[in-house]
């Protein structure tokens, strides 16, 4: 007899909550914006947020209610996403801005001095827990090709002690930025076209024992620039690129030359991307 | 102040989760983000006061007279998913912004452990009614401790550069020993405070 209650007593508890929750479903049903689906299915749901929403349900509902213009957020899917977004919305086609690696470093073997000569495992991580790597400048790239390794697309190459990115080769992933123990390599969005190619934050002189190219905070680019865009904090120049824009300027009157200026565009980036 | 032995009691010196060791999942997935821990603390507060107080009910209304104690485990966990759903459905409708601060985490609390033990442990410890929804409420409250704290920790241990080897979980789960061990330190404080 008991068994029977058992049974009947689970049963039944399941039975009412089902019955609750499809009358629930049905009563409460919250309407969606029907444009909603057919536009969160060409989003690729990484949720990784580089839109600025929480989440690609985010996206879909700005988008889909309108409070949101721009089809060219998703950087994870890229231009094929943004492609079917215009589709879906009618709104016009806009290229995405991905991100590519930089290298701020424009230390090669020719400008850098060492100040031991490193043997061991060909590895910068290995070389960076002797004393900070074998280079005199402890701020930039060892130049043994780390990033190199762990490139999925072989966009970076170390041509004489220098990392240097392939940028139309570059998809963004970042997994340089995250293996490089000196963060030298860093992502920026592939529309901007000046970079300062420079990490060492030691005072001009220091600097400039250790390497040639190095930012020797002279201000001469602060001074010079038109948008005011360039601050040198801490003995370096840093650029302000919401007021940058893109002259090229600095590079002309950098005395060391580690300011650059050069197209940046990514591996998918639509030829008419601009800033 | 029985019922604050009870709060006391489920928040430091028996706390599910670095105590008795319930409700690690969620510990270990979303103490990432300080915003996600926040959203989840909340759901589960909500749930577990919630919890307690419906199966308490359904305890004392169905299970003894029918001689059906034997039967609760799987009866609370069937209560419990369908209460969370219906609790989803009602915020979404009701309550959109509490909905898209804990919207995400409901779903995820169907199945924690931490939430079936409290119901449990109610009825092992034959809590009225108020006991029972306070005593949900504070292993709410104490799971919150848990990951709000677990959450600072983790925020250092993102800059702290470990060892390859024991980059991400490994190391996280070294700190959520050693988390747990400082809780240890409760131990018989309850009783002394409160007995």
């Amino acid at each position: 007899m008991e068994i029977l209650y058992a049974v009947l007593v689970l049963a039944g508890i399941g039975a009412v909550c089902s019955v609750l929750l499809v009358l629930a479903a049905k009563f409460m049903h919250v309407p969606v914006d029907e444009k909603f689906p057919k536009i969160r299915e060409c989003l690729p749901g990484a949720n990784c947020g580089a839109c600025g929403y929480a989440g690609c349900d985010g996206y879909a509902s700005a988008l889909a209610s309108g409070e949101e213009e721009k089809i060219n957020k998703c950087v994870a899917g890229g231009d094929a996403v943004a492609k079917a977004l215009a589709a879906a919305t009618g709104a016009e086609f806009e290229d995405v801005v991905e991100q590519v690696a930089i290298v701020r470093c424009s230390g090669d073997c020719n400008t850098v001095k060492n100040k031991e000569a490193y043997q061991g495992l060909a590895s910068c991580a290995a070389a960076k827990l002797l004393y900070g790597g074998p280079s005199m400048c402890v701020y930039g790239c060892i130049g043994l090709g780390d990033c190199e390794h762990v490139c999925p697309e072989g966009a970076i190459r170390v041509v004489d002690g220098l990392a240097r990115v392939n940028y139309r080769a570059c998809i963004g992933c970042g997994m340089c930025v995250k293996t490089c123990p000196n963060q030298v390599i860093t992502l920026m969005p592939d529309v901007e076209r000046v970079i300062v190619g420079c990490r060492n934050h030691e005072k001009g002189a220091n600097t400039r024992k250790a390497c040639a190219k190095g930012c020797i905070g002279c201000k001469k680019c602060e001074r010079e620039c038109p948008q005011g865009a360039i601050t040198v904090v801490d003995n370096l120049s840093q650029i302000d690129y919401d007021k940058c824009v893109d002259c090229g300027h600095c590079q002309d009157v950098c005395p060391v030359g580690c300011v650059h200026f050069r197209d940046f565009r990514g591996a998918h980036t639509h030829p008419e991307g601009t800033k | 102040m029985k019922y604050m032995l009870i709060l006391f009691t489920l928040v430091f010196t028996e706390n599910y989760v670095l105590v008795q060791f319930l409700g690690i999942c969620p510990f270990l997935g979303v103490s990432q983000k300080f915003s996600s821990c926040i959203g989840m603390s909340g759901a589960v507060i909500f749930v577990m006061t919630l919890a307690s107080a419906v199966t308490w009910g359904i305890f004392q209304a169905l299970m003894i007279p029918l001689h059906l104690e034997f039967m609760r485990t799987i009866i609370f966990i069937l209560v419990i998913a369908a209460l969370v759903q219906l609790v989803e459905i009602v915020l979404k409708k009701y309550m959109p912004p509490l909905y898209k601060a804990l919207g995400v985490y409901l779903p995820l609390i169907t199945t924690n452990c931490a939430v079936l033990a409290v119901t449990i442990l109610n009825i092992d410890n034959s809590y009225g009614f108020l006991e029972s929804c306070m005593s949900g409420f504070s292993a709410g409250l104490g799971f919150s401790l848990a990951l709000i704290l677990f959450c600072g920790v983790r925020k250092s241990l993102e800059r702290a550069h470990p060892p390859k080897c024991f980059e991400g979980l490994p190391i996280s789960l070294v700190a959520a020993a050693f988390t747990s061990m400082t809780f240890m330190g409760f131990t018989g404080m309850a009783e002394n405070m409160f007995g």
